[in-house]
Order: structure tokens, then C-alpha cells, then sequence
């Protein structure tokens, strides 16, 4: 496993490569090929500095290297991606290389339709709350337009786009989106899954 | 109605929704990963009491669903896959067989997936499209590829049933041989054919002439239906009825493209069936999937935003004239609908001046190529081009009047490029038509007896299907000129232009915009030419695939270098959907000439494999004729009306159960929506009595 690789290095081996049963291990736990897996590792690693680049599973990579990427440099939901997929406990949004892989596997071709709308649904949850309201129906079509004053919906527009949103979605007419009405709309939506895919 | 949600106050009821079961267990199911993190230490029982609370929505068995799809981190799906495993110890020996079964056959069907991904065919140069212009562009491109897979397969197919055995029968080889009956019955100044092959010395220009317009040393090969002039074949004593397999490979490569095209429409479509809203237009679906993840070029990123803002904006803007429109007065409308018709009209004027002069054209291209005078090679070359001249004139000069009238119109922008788009497709697709129809007046038109005995122009077309065929390869080639000029004599130059002059006017005009919907048509149009061609000229689709391939990278370059995106491109779906809609459009109309042609007129007696025939369809029947007699029964009685009424009648009564079903099925799903509602209503009134109540 992965921990066996950073004992390895820790012991001062100079194993730099995805071991054999990870990498089984990984295509098992994930929707990723072996090649993708691969690619992930190569660019991973490129992240790092040099001297960790012997640990690489146990390192965490910092949110302001994870947003170097091309991937995600020009993704308008970059910060909430980050801050979803990270497990650190320190709530810097860093990311461990497994972190790294289940974005990956979660944003591949091949995952399902429920895992995709299940994380959408995290992702555009901007206050963490379980449910999209206003607020985050509002904060979720400024990040589509653009930043900038005037690439944005005026507040008419803006209340009458989020008028129809709320009327094709909400089901129980609380106000809000939870989870289920969010999953519901997405299993009608033709463009999400061909939107919502990331490829190395 | 009586119960706004924004009448409650915001601070009591929050406490009691927080302690909802649907809410803790939502919040669990998020928020266990780290939880059971820190509790790691704590020793493996502890974690199995938690765990199957995340998948417990399943009825409890927490097994039912693999580990990689549950949305937890790697640590915790790797836990909840050791605890799968271990409960696999408690299992019956067949279930344990049952579960490792399908898991070595999910690992070999994955190593298999995994290897089909290194044949795609431009998987990288697609990838960085994608990457820099969105999904929108690379449907399109996606769907070229479609193309040029299709075409190579009829290729195939029609090289390994038709020509493969006509060359391996007409060479001799493996003992094989070919045998030329004389029909009988038949007036021999029908059967006379002298294609001019190779005549001696020729001039260079000749081989060029014949090249590019399928006639001389062309017009021999097995390129053209007049090649195949075998009635019977034998390969190593085995007899290979040439005709048959000639027509069932025509109806084979029509009916393979039907299905596939159906099937790749049909996949995108599984639950568009039960609500009647357009699903392509909804908000959410312009706002939750708006964004392309896969963008990874700032550029781009910018287009998209600029995009997304326009679409949101032209579509709230739409919804405010509907109401706009209906409060339209009687008099305006009048107004309105007078105009419409007028427009109509002159559309309608307008095709029906192409199609006039499309059939003028083929009719002097007829009449004037027919002259052998091979001293004037550029006017030849010219009049024997000149339907396909015409044809792209048309199919250029009319979107422009068309878009131009829309907006005379007054229509919703969506209808609008709808309408402007289906007139289009209208043009483009029934100039081909018209140009077959001109050609078939004079292949069938006859005024001697003599003409009438053979039951087609026999002076003129002693091999009418090659003539056809050769149509159609001029159409093909001509067509892969304009669209390799335009890039390199007009987008470049342009792009030059742009960027190194910088006075008013030709930064007003600026680069040309990548038109997804132009493109299409124009490659459907090349589609369709194909499926009518194939069956005059077999090795057709291999000359499309070729051409195909080089559109493909014409095209990148073009889009890459010379091309801006435009202003509000289709979005990926509705494009799959409308790129497929149009091309089985195409199909549809492909049927029609070629059925005409198999079935209606007469096979020419001086070439191809129905010589001995009068149509091509009645080697059909001459076949069915030479099966035992219980066969010849049963199919007779297939084809018969004693069967087909039935089939009729239960088909409908199939079809009258599922809409049916349909309806019941829509109303249960309102009667639940509206259950849901009151549902919600009382928690919230129930809360807030509690709430009330509390504080007494």
C-alpha cells in the first residue's frame, strides 16, 4: 500500500514509483484506468518540491500549488473544488495525493451519474449548509458569468433567473434544494454529464 | 397560496430542521469521513457500527454497492471495503462464488475498456479542443469522427461482398471464374456499351480531365457499377450470385447506418420521455451544468463567462417578450401573420429559383457534355461541373437570404435559428434531389420505340448507372475543393489581414466565426451524396473517408488559427441531438432516389450485374423463386395481406398500451409532486406551532 511506500522512503529507499498493489489497490477504489492513475502519480509529484517527491502519498500539496494546475486555473469553481475534496485537518484546503485521485475519479468519465450529482451538489453548496438557497443560487451564477462588475446579471434578472430555477426544482417549494430535488433535476439535465467530466 | 416559506421566522424553525432525520442523516453522511478519521485510533468496532449508516439507504445491505461508488474519501471506502470483505466470510460458498465471479469479470471488462481507449481515433486532438473551446465545438468534432468510422465500415462492406468477388472471379484467381450471360428477350441495341477506356496516346490533361470527373480510364474501373458487368460468378466451384449480394449490400450498409444513428440519439435520451418541458432550455440545466469542467485555456474560460452571461441573459429577456407577445392586440397581430405569410412566400420563391436552376443546369450539362470534344478541355471540364457549381451556390447564397428574412419575422430567438436551420437543412438536402430528378427525365425520357423497347435512353446513357454515379463522384470531389479553398484562399488570408491591418472597417469585420450548424449541414450534405452514391459507384465511401479524414484536420487548423467562436454556440447535447436529427434527415431522403431507382426504372441492359433483369429489385423475387417450396410458402405469406393487416392492428394495440402507460405514469408523478408539497407545507406549520408553543 501506500503507507508501505512511504516506510520505504522514510527508511531512505529511493522508490519514486506508484507501487504494484497501490496501483491495484487504487483502480479498485476509484473509477480511474491504470494509465490515469499513472498520470495522476507523474503530475502530482511534479507538484511537490524536490525533496518530497520520494514520499509522494503522504505528502500534501498546499491550495495555491493544486491551483497551478491547467485543469483547474481557469475553473471558476476552483476554491470550492479544493475545499471539498481536501481531508486535511487543518482546513487549509490541502490536498493529499489519494484527495488528488478521488477529484480525478469523481470528475472521470466513467464515475456515476449519482456520484457526480452527489459532489455537484457539495461543490455548489457555498455556505456548507446542506441545502442551495438564495445565496448560494446567487453566488453560483455570479461564478458562471464571470468576476467583475460588468459581467454580471443585473438584481431584476438575477431574481427572475432565480425565480425559475427554484420553480423547475424545488420540489416541496421550501425555498431551498436539498440533495434529493438537486439529484432529481440533474438525472433530467442532457449536458451535465459531458459537462462535469475533468481529463488529465 | 396561504403559506409563503418566507413567513417563517428564520431562527426557530432552523433549530428543529437541524434535528429533522433527513437532515442528520445528510449530515452524517458528509461529515463521517473526518469524524471517522480522528476516531481511527479507536479500534476497527467502533467504525463498523458506523459504517453501514452510510449506505443504509439501500435497506440495509451495505454490500449491495461496491465501494467506489459511495461518495467517501479513499480512506473510508478502503474501511468499508475491508468490511465488505470480511462479511463475505459469512456468506453462503455460492454467494462467495457469485461476488468474485463478477469481480474478476468487472476487472477483465475494465482491461478491456481500458484497451479500446487506445484505438480511438484522435483521442488527444479532441482532448485539446475540448480543452480550449468547450464542449459545444467538440461535439463537432466528435461527430466527424462518427463519420469517418461509419463510411469506412460501408467501405468494407461493400468491398469484401461486391468488389473483393467480382476481382477474385475476373482475374482468376483460386480457381475461380466468371461467366457473361446474354440476356435474352432483350433488343440487342440495348446492350451496346463502349466505355472510352484507354485509347492509345492521350494528351496529360486527359488523365486529369478523367480524375476529376470519373469519365475515361475511370469509368472502367471498379469504381463504377458499370465494372461489375457479371451475372453469374464461381469462386473455387462455389457459386457467388453477384446481383443478389450487390443489392443486399446496399440494403445492408443503409440499414447498419439507420441503426447506428439511432442508437447514438437514443443514448442520449433516457428520462426525456415522462415530463413534457424542454429539457435543452431549462435553467438548470443552463445553470448546474453551464459550466465545461474540462476548459483549461483562460481565453476560453473568458469566452465561456461571456457566453453563459449572454445565453442567461437573451433567455430571461425571451421570457419577458412571451409575455410581450401576449398582450399583442388584434390588429398588430394581423400585421404579424400577414408578414409571415409573405415571407413564406418569397422563401418559397427563392427554392424554387435554385431548384429551377439547378435542373436547368444539369439539363445543358447533359446535353452539352455529351459532345466529345476533347480539344476544349477548361469549357468541358466546366460544363460537366456545372450542376455542382450551381448546387454550391445555392447552398451558399440562400442561408444568407433566409437569416436575413428571419428577422423580419419577429419570432423568439430560439425559434428563430430553429426555423433558419431547418430551412437550411430543406435546401441543402432537396438540391441534391432535384438534381436526380433532372437527370432521371433524361435518362428515362424517351421518344423513339426503339428507346421504349430497351426502357431507357439507350443512345445516350447505354450505361445510365455508371452516368449517375459519376454525378455523384463530381459532386464529392468538387465539394472537398471548395472546402480545402475557402480555408486556404479565404480564412488565412482574412486571419493576415486581421492582424496586420488595423484600419476600421476590417477589424469591424474580424475573423470568420466557426458556425457549428454551417459545418454540419455542409458534411451531412457530403453524407448524404455518399449514401445515394454508394450503390452507382462502390468505392464511393472510401473516397468520403478519405475526405473526411483531411476535413478533420483542415478543420482544427482552421478553428485554431483562423476562427473565433461565436457568440452563442450550441450547447453539447442539443448539438449531438440536432447533428443526428439532421443526419438522419439525410438518410431518409437517401431512401427515397434509391428506391426509386432499385424498383421503378429499368436496369440498363449493356452493363452492371442486372442485365438480365428489369429492374434491380427483380433479382429478388428470381431468387425467392429457387428456394424449396415450403420457404417460397411462408415468405410469400409474410408478404402477403393476410398477414400484414394483423401485424398492423397489433402493433397499434402495443403502441395505444404505452401511451397509456405514459399518462398514467405522468399523473402519478404530479399527484406525488403535489403530495410533496403539502407535505413540506405541514412540517413547516407543525414547526412552527411547536415553536410557538415552546415559548408559552
Amino acid at each position: 500500500t501506500c503507507e508501505a511506500e512511504a516506510a520505504r522512503a522514510a527508511m531512505g529507499g529511493s522508490a519514486s514509483l506508484l507501487p504494484r498493489e497501490a496501483l491495484s489497490e487504487f483502480q479498485e477504489l476509484t473509477f480511474l484506468s491504470k494509465q490515469e492513475i499513472l498520470l495522476a502519480y507523474k503530475r502530482f509529484s511534479a507538484l511537490l518540491p524536490k525533496e518530497e517527491r520520494v514520499a509522494v502519498c503522504s505528502a500534501r500539496v498546499p491550495k495555491s500549488q493544486i491551483l497551478t494546475l491547467p485543469e483547474l486555473r481557469a475553473n471558476p469553481f476552483q476554491h470550492r473544488i479544493c475545499h471539498v475534496f481536501s481531508t486535511s485537518e487543518d482546513g487549509d484546503d490541502s490536498m493529499s495525493f489519494e484527495d488528488f485521485l478521488d477529484m480525478l475519479s469523481v470528475f472521470s468519465d466513467s464515475a456515476t451519474s449519482d456520484i457526480k450529482s452527489h459532489y455537484a451538489f457539495r461543490i455548489f453548496d457555498f455556505d456548507d449548509d446542506g441545502t442551495l438557497d438564495r445565496k448560494d443560487l446567487e453566488k453560483l451564477v455570479n461564478c458562471l458569468t464571470g468576476q467583475g462588475e460588468e459581467s454580471r446579471l443585473s438584481n431584476a434578472e438575477m431574481e427572475q433567473l432565480i425565480r425559475n430555477i427554484l420553480e423547475e426544482s424545488d420540489i416541496d417549494k421550501d425555498g431551498t434544494i436539498n440533495l434529493s430535488e438537486f439529484q432529481h433535476v440533474i438525472s433530467r439535465s442532457p449536458d451535465f454529464a459531458s459537462s462535469f467530466k475533468i481529463v488529465l | 397560496e396561504l403559506w409563503l416559506p418566507e413567513d417563517v421566522p428564520a431562527a426557530a424553525p432552523a433549530g428543529f430542521l437541524q434535528q429533522l432525520p433527513s437532515y442528520q442523516s445528510a449530515l452524517r453522511r458528509r461529515a463521517g469521513g473526518s469524524r471517522e478519521q480522528r476516531a481511527g485510533a479507536q479500534g476497527a468496532a467502533g467504525l463498523r457500527a458506523a459504517e453501514p449508516r452510510g449506505p443504509e439507504q439501500h435497506g440495509g445491505e451495505p454490500a449491495a454497492r461496491p465501494a467506489r461508488e459511495q461518495p467517501l474519501s479513499i480512506a473510508e471506502k478502503r474501511r468499508l471495503r475491508d468490511c465488505q470483505q470480511a462479511d463475505i466470510k459469512y456468506l453462503s460458498g455460492w454467494k462467495q462464488w457469485k461476488r468474485t465471479s463478477s469481480k474478476s469479470f468487472k476487472k477483465v471488462l475494465n482491461e478491456a475498456k481500458e484497451f479500446s481507449s487506445y484505438l480511438e481515433l484522435w483521442r488527444r486532438d479532441i482532448h485539446s479542443i475540448e480543452g480550449k473551446f468547450g464542449t459545444g465545438i467538440q461535439s463537432y468534432f466528435s461527430f466527424l469522427r462518427f463519420l469517418v468510422l461509419l463510411n469506412f465500415i460501408i467501405f468494407l462492406l461493400m468491398f469484401s461482398f461486391v468488389t473483393l468477388p467480382s476481382i477474385i472471379s475476373k482475374y482468376g484467381i483460386f480457381n475461380s471464374s466468371v461467366a457473361k450471360i446474354l440476356p435474352k428477350n432483350i433488343e440487342p441495341h440495348c446492350t451496346v456499351y463502349k466505355p472510352s477506356g484507354n485509347e492509345g496516346l492521350v494528351y496529360f490533361y486527359t488523365y486529369l480531365k478523367d480524375l476529376l470527373s470519373g469519365t475515361g480510364f475511370l469509368e472502367v474501373t471498379s469504381l463504377f457499377y458499370g465494372y461489375y458487368t457479371i451475372d453469374a460468378a464461381w469462386l473455387s466451384a462455389m457459386r457467388y450470385n453477384l446481383p443478389l449480394a450487390y443489392l443486399l449490400a446496399t440494403f445492408a450498409y443503409l440499414a447498419l447506418s439507420l441503426i447506428w444513428i439511432i442508437k447514438r440519439s437514443v443514448d442520449g435520451f433516457k428520462q426525456n420521455l415522462v415530463h413534457g418541458e424542454d429539457q435543452f432550455q431549462s435553467y438548470c440545466n443552463k445553470v448546474f451544468a453551464g459550466w465545461d469542467f474540462c476548459i483549461t485555456d483562460p481565453n476560453a474560460a473568458r469566452l465561456k463567462h461571456r457566453s453563459l452571461l449572454y445565453e442567461l441573459q437573451t433567455d430571461l429577456e425571451e421570457e419577458r417578450l412571451k409575455q410581450k407577445i401576449a398582450d399583442r392586440t388584434m390588429k398588430e397581430k394581423l400585421h404579424i401573420y400577414s408578414l409571415r405569410i409573405c415571407i413564406n412566400i418569397i422563401v418559397f420563391a427563392v427554392l424554387s429559383g435554385c431548384f429551377y436552376s439547378i435542373y436547368r443546369a444539369t439539363a445543358f450539362s447533359q446535353e452539352n457534355s455529351n459532345d466529345v470534344s476533347d480539344t476544349n478541355f477548361q469549357p468541358n471540364l466546366l460544363v460537366q461541373y456545372l450542376p455542382s457549381i450551381v448546387i454550391t451556390l445555392a447552398n451558399f447564397i440562400a442561408p444568407l437570404i433566409f437569416s436575413f428574412l428571419i428577422r423580419l419575422e419577429d419570432y423568439s430567438p430560439a425559434f428563430e435559428i430553429r426555423l433558419t436551420l431547418m430551412r437550411c437543412v430543406f435546401v441543402r438536402l432537396a438540391n441534391i434531389g432535384v438534381l436526380l430528378f433532372s437527370l432521371w427525365s433524361h435518362i428515362s425520357g424517351c421518344a423513339t420505340d426503339k428507346c421504349k423497347a430497351c426502357g431507357y435512353n439507350y443512345e445516350l446513357y447505354p450505361c445510365w448507372e455508371s452516368e449517375v454515379g459519376q454525378e455523384m463522384y463530381k459532386l464529392t470531389i468538387f465539394d472537398f475543393i471548395i472546402i480545402l479553398a475557402v480555408t486556404l484562399f479565404l480564412d488565412f488570408p482574412r486571419k493576415l489581414l486581421v492582424t496586420h491591418c488595423s484600419c476600421k472597417p476590417v477589424q469591424w469585420c474580424g475573423l470568420r466565426e466557426f458556425g457549428i450548424s454551417d459545418n454540419v449541414l455542409e458534411i451531412v450534405y457530403g453524407q448524404t451524396i455518399c449514401w445515394i452514391g454508394t450503390f452507382f459507384s462502390p468505392l464511393l465511401p472510401a473516397i468520403v473517408t478519405i475526405k473526411y479524414f483531411i476535413i478533420f484536420y483542415i478543420k482544427k487548423i482552421s478553428l485554431m488559427h483562423t476562427c473565433k467562436t461565436a457568440a452563442r454556440p450550441l450547447r453539447a447535447s442539443s448539438s449531438n441531438f440536432f447533428f443526428l436529427v439532421v443526419l438522419l434527415i439525410g438518410l431518409v431522403l437517401a431512401f427515397i432516389p434509391l428506391g426509386i431507382s432499385i424498383a421503378h426504372i429499368s436496369s440498363s441492359k449493356a452493363c452492371g450485374p442486372f442485365r438480365s433483369f428489369n429492374t434491380s429489385w427483380a433479382v429478388v423475387p428470381d431468387t425467392v423463386s429457387g428456394f424449396p417450396a415450403g420457404l417460397q410458402q411462408v415468405l410469400h405469406g409474410i408478404a402477403s395481406e393476410a398477414f400484414a393487416v394483423p401485424f398492423f392492428m397489433v402493433i397499434c394495440l402495443v403502441m395505444f398500451y404505452f401511451i397509456a402507460l405514459a399518462g398514467a405514469h405522468k399523473r402519478v408523478v404530479e399527484q406525488l409532486r403535489e403530495q410533496l408539497v403539502m407535505e413540506s407545507r405541514d412540517k413547516l406549520f407543525l414547526i412552527r406551532k411547536i415553536t410557538e408553543a415552546q415559548r408559552h
